[in-house]
């Protein structure tokens, strides 16, 4: 049996019908075409896939789409605004922050919501909010060099 | 702009796609395809009694099942066994659906089409599979006892059996100079199964043109060409009818380039019999145990030396796990043989392995291929004789170096590519003097003994490697320049995030003096290119990059013969700036390349003003030639392959400072510091990324990463919850230099720098642990508990 929701991604509202047991991830890709979001373990652990659920990060592979229904979702897709790349996304590409770029996005949204709350963090807090993303590529030195390369230019844009 | 961007950090061409959720990885495509799912052995060792569909038919959505009995002709054959050697005397391979016997955990054994995933998944788990168990052998030296066989027509489960030697310029054998050394040390040393596990698992995606009778296949391949010619063969298709593409590829690490897998000529037989698009996504516990895994020898080391430490004789005996199946040769044995000596002039070289058979997953490259293995048993063995001796362990390996001009540098066996194994060139002092520096080795003494005082412990190692990169046969580059001035760059190997789109722009931009900007690159493409071997071996850059120089070379000289004769002016008098040809100090004798496209191509219809140049009458070629002189081609364009005598050898030597905690034994590396030779650097940024996640899966095996069979042959450990690879927290800061010391093989004096960082750390963080601990340490990777449990029984 199949469940009408109603989701509002990336400022859009969307509509899907789906089984009770269609993964979020799943959703997003497949019904909605929204294939930025990645599927790296379908069990929690590596993090690519990774959306801002009502701002907050969660693993979409490990959420049913139908709980989400009537919340606010995030996804790489909705990242960059209207005057172009946001500053973690810049931060990524500058620093050399990704490689294969499979894990990217759940990096991408980690680290957006992280710096909304940790505009300016120290070593050791940017150390901790990456340290749910596995990376195959990069060995994590520049992503951790683009963390704070992006709260750099955050803090400049503001001024 | 400046066009020279050769050797310059130039930022990643790929990356805005990437970042912006743009990207398109295999199931990013085909949102109308029908989904194939796979029913996999649960026994490593059974023989199948009966498959009873029955009970999957009634599921919503089904579309098909195929068992072994259905597949026809050559498809029911066994796969092909890709790289055959006159020592693998019994090379087996798989089928592409279980015949009779599974032979490990996740043998496929009846293939599903349904709707979707989640339905194709319910009809697989609605089919049952009657097996009669037979006895699995797991281990390798349980496999080599031979009590049970994997394969009943393979005695002593042994594949393949290779003894290389290599006598003293004296003509003494190893074994000779071992016996006659004054000193002698026997040792065994282990290195546990890990594997590459990209975060995008494999994935095939295939189309069937019913009007056109063609087949359009996506894989996520590290090698397309070879991919497109196995599906054809096995398909029985005309080549022309078949197209590969490798789409972005989410991480390869070597796994990606077997083929075809049973999924890579399944899902196109599938969807041209269906005449449906289907599509298969590899998860992850599929991953774990029916792809690849590498890394699992023994090895049985003799070693003679002198009162210096020199090496007069080496003999090594290495047991190579290969799995189930062979489809990859003995590739890792044999790098592990030749790539052991390393940087090092030996006295005399005996080297002999069995590969096994065991019922476990098949055995083929990961990044590194068999050489984190070598280097762990040569550095060992030198950290062994400077213990031996009581001599400094930089020391024992400075008298043992091939010295500067000692290149080309003759090691006198056969590489893995079939060719001599001949070092083209390096400069190992200088790289140990550059790394003693950077980790500051000669007052690491007097740290140690500072934290001692402290209730610290803490060890410093050392590795050193020689990669042989670049291996053969070839690959080839196309270029051409179109009438707008873009410049198309294409290449048949294929990219899994080593920034390809980048380097090789560059190399174009640099070669034709054109705004990269205008240059775009397409890898993996068998409609763009048709002729390719893969990605694989470190070589990407090596071959690709210079075909790709090369065929600028041919178009550059095109286009400068061409605007000589629209300008009047003499070739030779001719440069490219910025995209415009002019006269080399007279910058207003000019005409861009993209008119000198236009020119290249007599024309009898234009399609804008531009073109209207062309044209018959605008510009009149003289009456006694014709238009496309003899030898010539119509078009601002150029191919060319590159094809080396053989491989050329990259160097690059690794020290860590670590700490091992008194009491829980764990261990943290406080630093890690690398030197790196590649000839010359292309893009030292992207350099840089490679060796900082060479490294970080190199901390993975020697610290975390194994896989865990238990007696009867199941992975126990087939999930990220419980195969631990690193996070950002287990990867130290990595500090690097480079020396580039040019190959003399190749037009652009580059080598490989793919593998590299991976190489030698199992031996670096092994040998830092000894030094700190006081404890041979053996055998890798090695855990808390493991050191915990090394404490308690010294």
């Amino acid at each position: 049996m199949n469940h009408a929701i109603t989701l509002t991604v990336n400022g859009v509202v969307r509509e899907a019908s789906v089984p009770a047991r269609r993964l979020l991830s799943d959703c997003l890709r497949h019904d909605l075409g929204l294939t930025g979001t990645h599927v790296g373990c379908e069990h929690g652990v590596c993090g690519a896939c990774t959306v801002l659920l009502d701002g907050e990060p969660v693993r979409s592979c490990l959420t049913f789409a139908v709980t989400a229904d009537g919340h606010e979702i995030t996804t790489v897709e909705g990242l960059a605004g209207d005057d172009g790349l946001s500053p973690v996304q810049r931060a990524f590409t500058e620093c050399h922050g990704l490689q294969c770029g499979f894990c990217t996005p759940g990096f991408l949204c980690t680290v957006t919501a992280f710096l909304r709350e940790t505009p300016a963090p120290t070593e050791e807090e940017v150390l901790e909010a990456v340290s749910g993303n596995l990376c195959r590529c990069t060995g994590y030195q520049n992503i951790i060099k683009a963390v704070h390369r992006a709260a750099e230019i955050q803090a400049e844009e503001a001024r | 702009m400046t066009t020279k961007l050769f050797g310059e950090p130039v930022q990643r061409r790929e990356d805005e796609r990437l970042i912006t959720g743009r990207g398109r990885y295999l199931d990013d495509l085909g949102a109308n395809a029908l989904a194939a799912a796979f029913v996999r052995s649960p026994h490593a060792h059974a023989r199948i009694r009966e498959i009873d569909v029955s009970g999957a038919l009634d599921v919503e959505g089904l579309v098909a099942i195929y068992t072994w009995e259905d597949l026809p002709g050559l498809l029911a054959e066994p796969l092909p066994l890709l790289i055959p050697h006159p020592a693998l005397t019994h090379g087996r391979t798989g089928h592409a659906l279980a015949r009779d016997v599974v032979r490990h955990v996740g043998e496929p054994v009846v293939m599903v089409v349904a709707a979707d995933r989640y339905l194709a998944e319910d009809a697989c788990a609605l089919i049952e599979v009657d097996y009669e168990i037979l006895k699995p052998v797991v281990g390798v030296e349980e496999a080599a006892q031979a009590v049970n066989l994997v394969h009943e027509d393979v005695p002593g489960n042994i594949g393949a059996h290779l003894v290389q030697e290599v006598p003293s310029a004296s003509g003494q054998s190893a074994r000779e100079a071992i016996e006659a050394a004054p000193h002698t040390l026997a040792f065994r040393l282990d290195i546990e199964r890990s594997a590459s596990m990209p975060l995008e698992g494999k994935g095939v995606y295939a189309r069937w043109d019913s009007d056109d009778q063609s087949l359009r296949v996506y894989s996520s391949t590290q090698t397309s060409t070879s991919v497109r010619m196995a599906i054809a063969a096995k398909l029985g298709l005309p080549l022309p009818k078949v197209e590969v593409i490798a789409p972005d590829v989410g991480g390869g690490f070597g796994v990606k380039i077997v083929h075809p897998w049973p999924e890579e000529v399944l899902v196109p037989w599938a969807a041209r019999q269906l005449g449906r698009e289907i599509k298969w996504t590899e998860d992850r516990r599929e991953h774990f145990i029916s792809s690849s895994h590498e890394r699992a020898q023994v090895h049985y080391v003799r070693v003679g030396f002198d009162d210096a430490g020199r090496v007069l004789g080496l003999d090594v005996n290495i047991l190579h796990d290969h799995g189930a199946y062979t489809p990859y040769g003995i590739i890792v044995p044999i790098i592990t043989s030749t790539q052991l000596v390393g940087p090092y002039k030996l006295g005399a070289y005996r080297v002999e392995f069995s590969s096994i058979y065991t019922n476990t997953v098949q055995v083929t490259p990961y990044r590194g291929a068999g050489r984190p293995q070598a280097v762990f048993c040569m550095e060992r063995t030198m950290d062994r004789i400077a213990a031996h001796l009581g001599l400094d362990r930089t020391e024992v390996r400075a008298a043992n170096f091939i010295q500067p001009d000692e290149f080309p540098f003759d090691q006198g066996m056969t590489f893995q590519d079939g060719r001599p194994l001949i070092y083209d060139s390096g400069d190992y002092p200088e790289s140990l003097r550059m790394l003693k520096e950077i980790i500051g080795w000669d007052s690491f003494p007097a740290m140690k003994a500072e934290a001692a005082a402290e209730g610290r412990i803490i060890g410093i190692g050392i590795g050193c490697y020689v990669e042989g990169t670049g291996v053969g046969p070839y690959e080839g580059g196309h270029v051409q320049i179109t009438s707008d001035g873009r410049v198309h760059v294409s290449t048949g190997l294929t990219s899994q995030g080593q920034g390809h789109e980048t380097v090789f722009a560059q190399i174009a931009a640099t070669e034709l003096g054109v705004p990269i900007e205008k240059v775009s690159v397409v890898t993996g493409d068998t409609r763009r290119f048709g002729y390719a071997v893969g990605t694989f071996a470190s070589r990407a850059a090596v071959m690709s990059g210079n075909a790709i120089a090369l065929a600028c070379r041919k178009v550059r000289e095109k286009a400068l013969r061409v605007a000589a004769d629209a300008l009047e002016a003499d070739p030779r008098d001719l440069e490219i700036t910025d995209g415009v040809v002019h006269v080399a100090g007279a910058p207003s004798a000019s005409i861009p390349l993209a008119t000198v496209a236009v020119l290249s191509n007599p024309l009898r219809y234009s399609f804008d003003q531009e073109t209207q140049r062309a044209t018959q009458f605008a510009s009149p070629a003289p009456a006694d030639r014709p238009p496309v002189a003899e030898g010539e081609e119509p078009g601002m364009e150029g191919k060319d392959y590159y094809s080396p005598v053989r491989s050329t050898f990259a160097s690059g030597m690794h020290a860590a400072i670590v700490e091992t905690d008194p009491l829980t034994a764990e261990i943290r590396i406080l630093r890690y510091a690398v030197v790196h030779d590649c000839g010359k650097l292309i893009n030292p940024m992207i350099v840089e990324g490679q060796i900082h996640g060479g490294v970080g899966q190199g901390v993975g095996g020697a610290l975390y990463e194994k896989m865990v069979y238990d007696e009867h042959g199941q992975l126990l450990n087939a999930s990220f919850m419980d195969f631990l690879m690193p996070y950002a927290t287990e990867v130290p800061r990595i500090e690097t230099a480079h020396l580039e010391t040019p190959s003399p093989l190749n037009p652009l004096g580059v080598k490989g720098a793919g593998e590299a960082g991976v190489i030698p750390v199992s031996a670096v963080i092994a040998a830092a642990i000894e030094d700190a601990e006081g404890i041979t340490i053996d055998k890798m990777p090695i855990s808390p508990p493991e050191l915990w449990e090394l404490r308690r029984s010294r």
